[in-house]
């Protein structure tokens, strides 16, 4: 427990950190390379919510990424710059969305749940491409970042990299306390035994529909940071391989613990910038070397990365 | 002798899986306050009953009344919120939560109790558990597992607590332990429905029991009268 709490700590202070050092060596690059991948990192701490304690295996999760983008893409096309209501609008339309997906795809189970978030993803992803007056299928530069008023300059890249620090240690926190919530406690339940939670006295529906819909509306706000650090929207923020990548983070980093899912994001993508950074065949090939490391972690390390951390248990 | 009035009032309950009729018009009654059995040999249709009543298999034909409600045909976690809490055959005890997640996630008041069951009364009522609970539920002994879940039932305050095969599988002092809970659950005036196969423990516990052969029911009476008839015991139950 005191190795996973020291290992915490550090990796915070590193983040921390991190902004100060790349400034002093002069390698900006490194600010924003970290700021998208915690990005990710929130899109996937959404995603375990559901997927690692609520079992709903979303393969559609890329979604809310593409309508937190929208949100402020379109609101931004139309001279509203304000980022407070873009956030309010990312947030509230994930959250809708969500919700309408969810309704359905909830009834059902397994292969059909994932199919079915699947569908709804692409539906989203088509309709992104035919949106001609926002770029279709090429996509929309960013008329201007969300204006935060004096709060945070999101044109400076270490200021918006605090801003995207802060919101992911604060989800960090925000899902540690809904999981060990009584709400959460009964997310897990119906995930370990449906048929015993009824039993018992509830309708497991509701509880997880609340659930996809807390979690999308976390990644909206992912699509709303992702948005800005991009300064360009195209419909491949909806693409099902990106909702694919998310799930990877989750699956790598540890289903079902707390810190994994950032892990996972920081594993896949920091490996991803280094093997396609590389000359040579591993360059050229680089995905191939990813798949095989996610297959080997899969194989040998059951509760992902986060599993072999020093006092890793069962809980958490 | 079967009256509307009882608190669980079964007449005439025919359930089939697909094809196979499993129970053939299965009646009994549960009083308030009262310990009943439900008795049989195996495959005789006893757990069968008790799924039918908590709406987990459904049910071709006949009524179930709780409380004067008809319950027949709700869906289960209805049949949990009007008051009854199954305890179910291999317990089934959540096993990603911990002990005290396992009783607090679920626990409920629904129909009011005047002395609602609380983390410290379970544990007061299984000591083991207090030990236990930052445990998780898959990390326990079968016998804590069986405690866990009467206590995770519990924590619903069901009007009426039904175990089936809440004994089975374990050590004879465990055994004895649980049974030590149910006389210390029926004195504080539980009523509780029993499934289980030790009928020396339930003609001392019990107040009345049920006997199923081949999903009717054969004979029911009292615990004086079971123990005087041993032909019924070693007819029905092979004692």
């Amino acid at each position: 427990m005191r190795a996973r709490l020291v290992l915490l700590i550090v990796g915070i202070a590193f983040l921390a950190l991190a902004p100060l050092v790349a400034t002093a060596f002069d390698q900006l690059f490194y600010i924003d390379l970290l700021r998208r991948v915690m990005i990710f990192a929130i899109a996937a701490l959404s995603l375990n919510l559901i997927l690692g304690y609520g079992g709903m295996v979303s393969f559609g999760h890329a979604a809310y990424l593409g309508i937190g983008g929208y949100a402020v893409a379109i609101l931004a096309h139309h001279g509203i710059h304000n980022g407070f209501l873009q956030l309010g609008v990312a947030v509230g339309a994930s959250a809708l969305v969500a919700l309408v997906i969810g309704a359905i795809s909830i009834r059902t189970s397994g292969i059909y749940f994932i199919m079915i978030t699947l569908a709804f993803t692409q539906m989203l992803y088509f309709l992104g491409i035919s949106l001609d007056a926002y770029g279709g299928d090429d996509g929309l530069r960013l008329a201007a970042r969300s204006d935060l008023g004096g709060l945070v300059d999101l044109g400076n890249s270490t200021a918006f990299y605090y801003l995207v620090f802060a919101v992911m240690i604060a989800f960090l926190y925000l899902i540690h306390r809904i999981v060990n919530s009584r709400f959460g406690m009964v997310i897990r339940a119906s995930n370990s035994n449906e048929a015993r939670t009824r039993a018992i006295g509830f309708s497991p529906y509701p509880y997880r529909l609340a659930a996809f819909v807390i979690a999308g509306a976390m990644c909206g706000v992912a699509g709303y940071l992702f948005v800005n650090h991009t300064a360009y929207l195209t419909p491949d923020f909806m693409h099902w391989t990106r909702s694919g990548e998310i799930m990877f983070m989750v699956i790598l980093g540890g289903i079902g613990t707390s810190v994994g899912p950032i892990l996972g994001a920081f594993v896949l993508l920091l490996l991803e910038d280094l093997l396609s950074g590389m000359t040579g065949f591993v360059g050229q090939h680089w995905q191939l070397f990813i798949g095989l490391f996610l297959v080997l972690v899969v194989l040998f390390a059951k509760r992902g990365l986060a599993g072999l951390l020093p006092g890793a248990q069962r809980n958490d | 002798m079967a009256s509307p009035k009882a608190l669980l009032h079964v007449h005439d309950l025919e359930t089939a899986y697909g094809q196979s009729q499993v129970l053939f018009g299965v009646s009994f009654d549960v009083g308030a306050g009262e310990v009943a059995t439900l008795l049989g040999r195996n495959g005789m249709g006893k757990t069968t009953t008790v799924r039918s009543i908590m709406g987990i298999v459904r049910t071709l034909s006949g009524t179930i009344h709780f409380d004067g409600r008809p319950i027949r045909s709700l869906p289960s976690y209805r049949v949990a919120q009007a008051g009854l809490g199954l305890v179910p055959e291999g317990r089934q005890i959540f096993p990603n939560l911990t002990v005290r997640e396992n009783l607090v996630a679920t626990a409920a008041n629904r129909n009011a109790s005047a002395e609602p069951w609380t983390l410290e009364r379970a544990f007061r009522l299984f000591p083991r558990l207090a030990e236990r609970q930052r445990h998780l539920g898959n990390q326990l002994s079968g016998g804590e597992q069986q405690m866990l879940a009467i206590a995770r039932a519990l924590m619903t305050n069901p009007r009426l607590l039904i175990l089936d095969e809440a004994t089975e599988g374990l050590a004879p002092l465990v055994r004895a332990e649980i049974y030590q809970a149910v006389e210390n659950l029926k004195a504080a005036g539980q009523s509780i429905l029993i499934i289980d196969k030790d009928v020396k423990a339930l003609t001392r516990i019990a107040d009345r029991h049920t006997i199923l052969e081949k999903g009717r029911v054969v004979w029911s009476g009292d615990s004086a009268a079971l123990a005087a008839s041993e032909d019924v015991q070693h007819r029905y139950l092979g004692v």
